[in-house]
């Protein structure tokens, strides 16, 4: 049996807000988040806080699907969430993005 | 009864407690602003600056250690060594820590062949000092939280000395090696090494005792110690460079501030010696930033010297504070050096009771 999770479109920004290869932070209800811009313009967001030291990603480098975490560069695969080495050692959350009439949503739990 | 004069530097021990008790601990520190398209330009990776200063770096040490094997025997032998010793034992120290951000390359392997070469040379095992490095990172010359406090206080001027010949970091990690190669880690190293990472320092621990006992095996072969200049004892011959280096980074400072200015020294050297330390003269742009190569710091420090204290104009300039100032925390441990800020920052953070700044 698959079970669904109920998920709320929240609008975070413009699409163009986000460079190509870039990150920036939306902070929505108490919790921050990372939305970012891949070089081949497609949407992804994540946690916003580092998993390592609660430190915001959005403070980071996007190096093609990679983000990379401003206090000790540890590394995540924004896409996936996946850590890929020390010092992270724990995956990031991901949530659902989409594009409707030039804004990203994202969906949350 | 423990000194009441003496900090606790262990990081198991009553300064450690107190750091996580008085907020120091994982911290939100002070950073210079500067705008994120300016942050992305600086922080932008790529591997041309270090391809070229890897290869000058072997291509140094093959030519001098040429020439050490060549006039091996008579004293023209000596110069060479020195050369050899010196990107031996002083030039890895730089090339193990910017590898070990994962700045020094674009490509992250580079990084890694780099960091693995450059840790055997200086012997600082991987995985133990990628972890005691990102605490440093998180909580820099915070007593108790630490593990890389290099001058602690009151300074033990003896050690620094025999450090120069990289003595008591060597002898203290023979004993480690030999704990981890039977497959344990002490107390204080489980206190920033990962469960899931503590296998991989038990297998390196073996490997680096293999290579020394191949080497001194050879040398007793042969009859001559000529393969242990090459491997081994550069290390501890020409280490006193990395020192030389390394003391301008914060001895002498504030302890307990969540300000890299406060902590830090930025100090102007010459092209050798900025090859041979990559850069990291600029030390309070490196740890406020420490997204940003080493080839950008120079760029870093032009954007945000305003809202820094003046950098030292030479390594002189550093050590006329210095050695001074070590001298005079043998006898006031609670004495510092203190920074003049450029006016309109407090920093961040509670220096402990009973500690006096510098006039
Ligand atoms: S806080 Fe992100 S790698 Fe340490």
């Amino acid at each position: 049996m698959t079970s669904t999770i109920a998920v709320t479109w929240v609008d975070a920004c413009a699409a163009d807000e986000i460079d190509e290869e870039d990150v920036i932070r939306f902070d929505h209800a108490g919790r921050t988040f990372a939305i970012f811009r891949s070089p081949d313009d497609a949407y992804f967001a994540t946690d916003g806080l580092c998993t390592h030291e609660k430190v915001h990603l959005a403070d980071g480098l996007v190096m093609d699907n990679i983000i990379e975490c401003p206090k000790h560069n540890g590394r995540f695969d924004y896409r996936t969430g996946a850590a890929k080495g020390a010092p992270v050692c724990v995956d990031l959350k991901t949530y659902p993005v989409r594009i409707e009439k030039g804004r990203v949503l994202i969906g949350l739990d | 009864m423990a000194d009441p004069t003496r900090r606790d530097y262990s990081l198991i021990g009553l300064d450690s407690r107190l750091a996580v008790e008085r907020g120091l601990a994982t911290a939100e520190w002070y950073k210079c602003p500067v705008d994120r398209k300016t942050m992305k330009e600086l922080m932008k990776r790529s591997d041309g600056p270090a391809i070229r200063d890897t290869l000058l770096w072997f291509a140094f040490l093959a030519a001098s250690g040429f020439g050490g094997w060549w006039f091996w025997g008579t004293w023209w032998a000596v110069p060479f060594f020195i050369v050899y010793g010196v990107l031996y034992g002083s030039a890895s120290d730089s090339r193990w820590h910017e590898c070990g951000h994962g700045t020094a390359f674009k490509t992250r392997w580079m990084n890694d062949v780099v960091y693995h070469i450059a840790c055997f040379m200086i012997l600082r095992e991987p995985t133990v000092w990628r972890w005691s490095h990102t605490r440093h990172h998180t909580d820099t010359i915070i007593v108790g939280r630490d593990p890389e406090i290099g001058v602690q206080r009151p300074p033990n001027i003896f050690g620094i000395l025999i450090q120069l010949f990289a003595i008591k970091s060597t002898w203290a990690t023979f004993k480690k090696l030999c704990i981890h190669a039977t497959g344990r880690l002490t107390a204080e190293e489980k206190t920033f090494i990962p469960e899931s990472e503590q296998h991989k320092v038990y297998g390196v621990a073996r490997i680096y005792l293999a290579i020394f006992a191949a080497v001194a095996v050879w040398c007793f072969a042969i009859g001559s110690i000529l393969p242990a200049m090459f491997i081994g004892l550069p290390t501890f011959y020409g280490c006193f460079m990395g020192v030389f280096f390394g003391l301008t980074q914060h001895a002498g400072l504030d302890e307990d501030v969540l300000d890299h200015r406060l902590n830090s020294r930025t100090v102007y050297m010459n092209p050798v010696f900025r090859f041979l330390y990559l850069n990291m003269n600029y030390h309070v742009e490196h740890h406020m930033f420490p997204m940003v190569p080493y080839h950008a710091l120079p760029r870093l420090h032009e954007v945000i010297k305003a809202d820094c204290p003046k950098p030292y104009s030479s390594c002189w300039d550093a050590y006329k504070e210095i050695i001074p100032a070590l001298l005079r925390q043998r006898r006031e441990p609670g004495w510092y050096v203190k920074r003049p800020l450029p006016g309109h920052v407090e920093p961040l953070g509670a220096p402990p009771p009973g500690l006096v700044a510098a006039e």
